[in-house]
């Protein structure tokens, strides 16, 4: 019956594997990193006709592999990697989002790194100041993230464009092609799901019924808002297998596509 | 039943370590073993102690029904309401450990003095709803209202409170930040569609919205499952981010003349939303 004497706020009382979620996820965001890094400089096994991977879409440098565009935006004297000149926009877009938010928060900062865990740190200003103050643009990031679905939609459509014999096209559908359009629906679920775009179509309305429209895009992204966190990891997670497919079959790693052309 | 250690006249017993003190420092936890009959909630065991072990201990409940908010407490550290958490829920073969809210002054045992909540909510204005329509009432319509009665489920429990690390943690914060609790009352009353009150400089300025940073763990431990973080808290911060952050509604407040709403300034007029 003897009294243990400690203040409650130093100490874990939970006895569940609080945590393994902050966990899994720091091991999953930085193998994706690195590995974002490494084939974002690599400039080559990016593309294996008619599969472009994501982390190269859109491809508008002089030195790309497969012109997204027809022709090249920058020309021959970017000798870098095509895929620098995106990375930024998907990055910010994740970097600021409010799901991702908590992850890393978590995760990495450990501020909390579970409920009911103490902040690992004694100070703590949250996002009222620099840099976490810059997190209040995260809609500003989403507009080249629409944009982005749309060009990796249109890498699909190219994607069922098989290469014939006689230097023509003909319809068809690959494992490649399979991947990359779960990756663009997952993305677009992601990026379609976000808080901000929530907002911005409808949220910011105190009433409703003069605007039925934004309350029916409100009321629909607000069902697909209800799984951002799911989808965010999802595609995090497709975006790179995708990617890893690719560069495995231009690689010669895995020997052949599966594919059915007609 | 949840087994646990030894039996006592063919009911189980049950083993509980139970915070004790009035003040963090010299408080402790001390175990009792009582009787446990199927069903039982901790609440339940907690009036057991009081009845077979600790007369003294201090509990505070009101409706053993999950309604008002009176019995949260961590339980095996997550804040739960006693009333709410069957001990058949609990793992087995261990302890149940029982502990008051970390965030607020423990006055006796698990009691604790929750009235920084009661302090913050004076500061927040009443609704201010618009003028009367020419009929003589006032009109909305059913999917407005469906958004903000959401946040009315609230039974002030205050364990979203409790669980907010920005407070939880940090105790120098409490001036500066009010919590989930009274964003989700903030957002209730700034998305509601006849108020006419501007809460958004309120919400940023005085009630430190900027500190929260979107953890969850407000949501994670409602009782009501208000989705607080992201029908509340983000949406919130969407609305100040157009207010103070967003760079092309700065242009366009500079290019047709306007200024940022000043704290508590009458939302202008829009007679055709009405």
């Amino acid at each position: 019956m003897a009294a243990t004497a400690a203040p409650l706020r130093q100490r874990v009382l939970r006895r569940d594997i609080w945590w393994l979620e902050p966990a899994a996820l720091a091991v999953l965001f930085a193998v994706f990193v690195v590995y974002s890094a490494v084939v974002g400089v690599a400039n080559e096994h990016y593309y294996y006709g008619p599969y472009l991977s994501p982390f190269y879409s859109p491809c508008i440098t002089a030195n790309c592999a497969h012109f997204t565009f027809g022709v090249p935006i920058i020309g021959e004297w970017w000798n870098l990697a095509p895929a620098i000149w995106i990375v930024a926009f998907p990055l910010a877009f994740r970097a600021t989002c409010y799901y991702y938010r908590k992850a890393y928060y978590r995760s990495y900062f450990w501020s909390p790194a579970a409920c009911s865990v103490p902040d690992a740190r004694a100070k703590y200003g949250g996002e009222t100041k620099f840099p976490f103050v810059m997190q209040n643009i995260h809609r500003y990031t989403w507009y080249p993230a629409v944009a982005l679905v749309f060009i990796l939609s249109y890498d699909v459509i190219l994607a069922f464009r098989f290469p014939t014999a006689s230097g023509g096209a003909a319809f068809g559908i690959g494992l490649g092609t399979l991947l990359m359009l779960a990756n663009v629906v997952l993305i677009g679920l992601y990026t379609f799901s976000c808080h901000a775009c929530r907002y911005l179509f409808g949220g910011r309305h105190d009433r409703f019924h003069t605007r039925p429209l934004a309350y029916r895009l409100w009321s629909l992204i607000s069902v697909l808002n209800g799984r951002h966190g799911q989808y965010a990891i999802l595609s995090l997670i497709s975006v790179g297998l995708t990617d890893l497919y690719i560069r495995l079959l231009s690689m010669g790693v895995i020997p052949f596509d599966p594919r059915i052309v007609f | 039943m949840t087994a646990r250690s030894g039996s006592n006249g063919g009911a189980r017993d049950v083993t509980v370590r139970v915070w004790r003190g009035e003040d963090r420092a010299s408080g402790g936890f001390v175990q009792y073993d009582v009787p446990a009959d199927p069903g039982m909630v901790v609440l339940d065991v907690m009036f057991r102690v009081q009845a077979l072990r600790a007369p003294d201990l201090a509990v505070r409940w009101n409706c053993k029904a999950g309604k008002c908010g009176s019995c949260s407490a961590e339980i095996n550290g997550r804040p739960k309401l006693m009333c709410m958490t069957r001990v058949s829920s609990l793992p087995e073969g261990e302890p149940i450990t029982i502990a008051p809210m970390a965030t607020f002054p423990v006055i006796k045992d698990l009691v604790t003095d929750v009235s920084y909540n009661y302090e913050k909510a004076k500061t927040i204005p009443a609704f201010r709803p618009a003028p009367l329509e020419p009929d003589g009432t006032r009109r909305m319509y059913q999917e407005e209202v469906d958004r903000v009665q959401e946040f009315r489920k609230c039974i002030e429990c205050f364990m979203c409170q409790n669980v907010c690390h920005v407070i939880r943690d940090h105790e120098e914060n409490k001036e500066a930040f009010s919590g989930p609790r009274f964003f989700v009352r903030l957002a209730e009353l700034e998305m509601h569609p006849l108020d006419t009150h501007d809460r958004i400089e309120l919400t940023r300025a005085k009630h430190g919205l900027g500190f929260c940073n979107i953890t969850k763990c407000c949501t994670e431990v409602c009782p009501e499952s208000i989705h607080i973080t992201d029908n509340a808290i983000i949406p919130l911060k969407e609305r100040v981010v157009t207010e103070f952050y967003d760079p092309l509604a700065w242009a366009k407040r500079r290019l047709f003349g306007q200024r940022p709403r000043q704290l508590g300034e009458k939302e202008p007029a829009a007679p055709s939303d009405r």
